[in-house]
């Protein structure tokens, strides 16, 4: 018997739970945000924003405004179009999509409430405000397209006249035999589902500098963002400066969730403005500025049916999603895969075989919706894990059954959905087992019927998920987006024997730079406190994704082995030379080559690395020992890393108020190789209480005439720690063979079916009075509605 | 309007003396006239609490505060109370617990729970939960926060129990 664990060879790090060096810095408020950046000579803009949804812009003054004091410039559309180019939110495969071409601030037209429109800069953000207030804007006010079926009718006003019609994209997804399936099906549920905007609220808002040397024709841009080579990309391009002279870093950034990955008008236009000036220009938004320009997430109403034969089988699926865009697709990802996703997500987890759905996309006046945590994972988990509970009641089944009856074999691996995702290995059933133990389901439910009768009304709903992660070129690079599917990385051994990786993986506070440095502790054999990992600057790192579709893991964290790897080949290769041994039979631990066989210590890496940097002449001939290299890895074999699970939610329901109390969460997920169980499952929490915002509070809401009218964080609900339950987390572990690290994404399963456990569980607690309630956020007043109070 | 007022504080210990422009907030003048950039504002109405800091004993929104009314105060930041390792246990079991994950609510989290764990007892997990509710974090969920402020309140409990043991034994 050993009783040891992998754990427990030398240098194992891949599986522990270490926690983030750089969070030390963090906590002593010494992070170092864009937004606490100064640098010399910096102005400050401010922007003067549209107050309609849909204007014509008849004229600009800002005369007075240039007349302020500390006002160093004033710039408008017609200024900043002349030194950018226009860029389009397309990708080509998606099919017949359109999207009109936008510019840094607009020239004619506004299309949103809130819009910048002028640019004022000046020697401080107080200063530029106050000229900003000055610009008198004349606007023509036009007719204001939100209402999505509106949208759609012959005969509304285009938003964007060129294009035809207010329609970015129209998908279908037909597998053939559904109208058969359901006019033979035993029973059949259907639901229309609303889910609102909502928003990332990150806790440091967007934040950028831009510094042009015209000197050296250099643009550096400190940019809050989780994708800097998207944006030297951009910036290139757009601003026609050679790549190699756009420099982008993005230094610690106070959340990001998939919002900061997206062009945004304010943020190009400060490029432009520091061409204008030569000098480096900051843009912070401010709170209010974030509501009404940061990408909205969401917007869908969903039409949604299932069939089911007599034994409970789910036979088909036939949706329809309408999701709104604002006025133009998001750039560069396009704002249609979140739809995208969301249509072909539908019923993932199970058998059925007969799906049909039909995807539309429609712009309106209000601000981009595009990506966000979980990219339409919550919608499509959301509707399939309803009806599923739906089916469950009219066939009087425990939800536990009929998803047991219904979910694909952990056995049938691997397979493909109906819409055509490709499944390596996943593990419903096991992680469904180990999720009806950890809540002591059985009695939950005896709990329940116990406290029913004194009038306690407690809802249990359960949800289970696939997420896509590790995407591979199919999901941009294929569409034409210059955005990288492969990462870099550089690792170096100092003349000290100490290690650095500089990766094109970013760090957001998930962890990024702990696991690298754990995976390359562990592969080249060195005490991880050894090990500096860098990230974030296009200058120093090789051109990589970076951070988005929970992809740093799996294929940043196989770059950073695969590279470690190579440099371990090149060490023993310069020590067998200089042991005068087999490098094959050499091995590296701890920080010293040791003999393969007998562990015994042989050199320290310290003293390899100082003859090899200091006293090469005493090497055999013709040795060039390579201490550093760089090493890409490109994710091959499938499509995408497919993860699963599933999450319990317990809540009870103030019937009178409709207020919800949320008593706990339960997920159990299977994310492949765990690198880090801390942050792996403080991921997943994270992810849960965003899930959670959706599903109660977080709604942007619009008047009809396309104003936003809670844009401040006493009127936006984001959840508070009185209101969060605790979470429970299991795992279960299902490493993907595409490489060798195993490892898939975490950062979105939380999200993903947070709000779909809570729907099921407000439903059930609500099901003795024969409401039921199909949109999110479940406030108070749409509950009370649902119970008929209202 | 924007004529510097000449104001007089301490802040960290040290006596602060110079000209703010009166609709200067508190956090504005930390963070961009003191440098003192653990301080964030994330929603400057007083909602968020990462701008909160130590004024006269009192953890304070310096994002409501103007500079000019900060005159006379003694003021603590993140940068302060780290110096003086008044938060040296939080911040370890912050650490250890990975209650954190971005930062950028941290030093208001920290603030808080530098407040709560001065008062006598150890406080409830309902009761850290209330204290944090004008803390929001994007990122953790808040339960491992939780954890973190739990444990160091059971540590200092048990510090001073064994502290007054040890003092009636001698």
């Amino acid at each position: 018997m050993n009783a040891l664990t992998s754990l427990d060879r030398p240098n194992s790090y891949i599986g522990r739970s270490v926690p983030r060096p750089n969070a030390k810095r963090l906590l002593a408020g010494r992070g170092r945000y864009v937004t606490d950046f100064v640098l010399p000579r910096m102005l400050h803009v401010a922007y003067v924003r549209s107050p309609y949804a849909h204007a014509r812009i008849v004229s600009i003054d800002a005369q007075a405004a240039r007349e302020m004091p500390g006002v160093k410039l004033v710039a408008t559309g017609q200024d900043l179009a002349r030194l950018c180019t226009p860029w389009v939110g397309t990708m080509d495969h998606f099919k017949g999509m359109k999207s009109p071409p936008q510019l840094p601030l607009p020239v004619d037209k506004v299309v949103w409430s809130g819009q910048a429109v002028v640019a004022v800069v000046a020697d401080t953000r107080a200063l530029a405000e106050d000229a900003a207030e000055t610009v008198a804007i004349e606007f023509d006010e036009l007719p204001v397209v939100v209402d999505i079926d509106a949208a759609r009718m012959p005969g509304s006003p285009v938003i964007s006249p060129e294009l035809g019609s207010n329609l970015c994209f129209h998908g279908k997804i037909d597998t053939g035999g559904v109208d058969d399936v359901f006019a033979n099906a035993a029973h059949i549920v259907e639901e229309e589902f609303h889910f609102g905007r909502h928003t990332a609220v990150t806790m440091e808002p967007r934040a950028i500098i831009a510094d042009y040397d015209a000197s050296e024709q250099q643009l550096t841009v400190h940019h809050a963002t989780q994708t800097p080579y998207q944006f030297q990309d951009i910036y290139s391009r757009h601003y026609g400066i050679p790549e190699s002279r756009v420099r982008v870093i993005a230094p610690d950034i106070g959340g990001s969730f998939g919002m900061k990955l997206h062009m945004y008008h304010e943020d190009m236009a400060v490029v432009g403005l520091s061409i204008m000036l030569g000098r480096p220009v900051k843009y912070v938004a401010d709170r209010i500025e974030s509501f009404v320009s940061d990408i909205h997430a969401r917007d869908h109403r969903v039409r949604a049916r299932m069939a089911v034969d007599a034994d409970g089988e789910i036979l088909a699926m036939d949706v329809e999603d309408v999701t709104a865009i604002g006025a133009f697709s998001a750039y560069p990802r396009t704002s249609v895969v979140e739809g995208n996703q969301v249509y072909r997500l539908m019923g993932a987890p199970y058998t059925f075989r007969n799906y049909r759905a039909d995807l539309q996309v429609v712009f309106q006046n209000k601000v981009q919706m595009s990506q966000y945590r979980a990219v339409g994972h919550p919608i499509a988990c959301a509707v399939t894990e309803r009806l599923v509970d739906m089916i469950a009641a009219k066939t009087a089944r425990d939800v536990f059954e009929i998803r047991s009856g219904n979910l694909i074999p952990d056995d049938a691996y691997p397979c493909t959905s109906p819409t055509g995702y490709q499944f390596e290995a996943l593990s419903h059933h096991a992680c469904l087992a180990k999720l009806r133990q950890m809540m002591d389901y059985d009695r939950l439910r005896a709990e329940q019927a116990q406290l029913r009768s004194k009038g306690i009304h407690r809802g249990i709903g359960i949800a289970t998920f696939v997420e896509i992660t590790n995407p591979g070129p199919a999901f941009y690079g294929v569409g034409g987006a210059r955005i990288s599917s492969q990462d870099g990385a550089i690792i170096k051994i100092t003349p000290s024997g100490d290690v650095r990786c500089l990766i094109s993986v970013t760090e957001l506070g998930q962890g990024t730079e702990t696991i690298i440095g754990q995976i390359v502790a562990e592969h080249l054999g060195v005490d991880r406190n050894r090990i500096k990992v860098i990230t974030g600057d296009t200058e120093t790192t090789p051109h990589g994704g970076a951070t988005y579709a929970c992809r740093g893991a799996g294929i940043g964290g196989e770059t950073a082995l695969q590279a470690a790897l190579k440099l371990k080949a090149n060490v023993l290769s310069v020590a067998g030379a200089i042991l005068q041994e087999a490098s094959e039979k050499l091995d590296i631990q701890n920080g010293w080559i040791i003999d393969a066989a007998t562990m015994h210590p042989r050199v320290e890496l310290a003293e390899i690395a100082r003859i090899v940097y200091f006293r090469s002449d005493t090497l055999p001939p013709g040795t060039q020992a390579q201490l550093s290299v760089t090493h890409h890895y490109a994710p091959q074999g499938y499509p995408f890393a497919f993860t699963n699970g599933v999450q319990g939610c317990h809540l009870e329901l103030d019937v009178e108020t409709g207020l919800v109390n949320i008593l706990k969460v339960w997920v159990v997920e299977d994310c492949g190789r765990i690198i880090n169980p801390l942050l792996v499952d403080e991921q997943i929490r994270g992810g849960v209480v965003q899930g959670l915002g959706a599903a109660f509070f977080e709604e942007c809401a619009y008047g009809d005439n396309g104003q936003l009218t809670n844009g401040s964080l006493a009127d936006y609900l984001v959840p508070m720690a009185v209101e969060m339950p605790d979470i429970e987390i299991g795992h279960v572990e299902t490493p993907t063979l595409d490489t060798q690290l195993g490892a898939k994404g975490v950062g979105e399963a939380g999200t993903a079916a947070a709000s779909a456990a809570a729907l099921n569980a407000v439903n059930d607690a609500m099901a003795p009075f024969g409401g039921s309630i199909a949109q999110l956020p479940m406030t108070p007043a749409r509950i009370l509605k649902a119970l008929g109070h209202i | 309007m924007s004529e510097p007022i000449n104001v007089s504080m301490t802040v960290n210990g040290s006596r602060v003396s110079c000209g703010v422009e009166p609709r200067s907030t508190l956090a504005d003048f930390l963070r961009q006239t003191l440098a003192l950039t653990g301080t964030h504002t994330g929603c400057e109405m007083g909602v968020c609490g990462a701008c909160l800091v130590v004024v006269d004993g009192r953890v304070v929104h310096s994002c409501l505060m103007f500079a000019v009314q900060a005159g006379g105060s003694v003021i603590e930041t993140v940068e302060g109370l780290t110096e003086r390792a008044a938060i040296a246990d939080l911040q370890d079991a912050f650490h250890l617990r990975n209650a954190l994950q971005c930062g950028f609510c941290t030093p208001g989290m920290l603030m808080t729970a530098y407040s709560l764990l001065s008062q006598p007892g150890i406080p409830t997990r309902d009761e850290i939960r209330d204290a944090l509710s004008g803390n929001y974090c994007r990122c953790t969920g808040y339960e491992a926060i939780v954890d973190a402020i739990e444990n160091v309140a059971r540590d200092r409990d048990a510090a001073s129990i064994a502290q007054t043991r040890e003092e009636a034994g001698a």
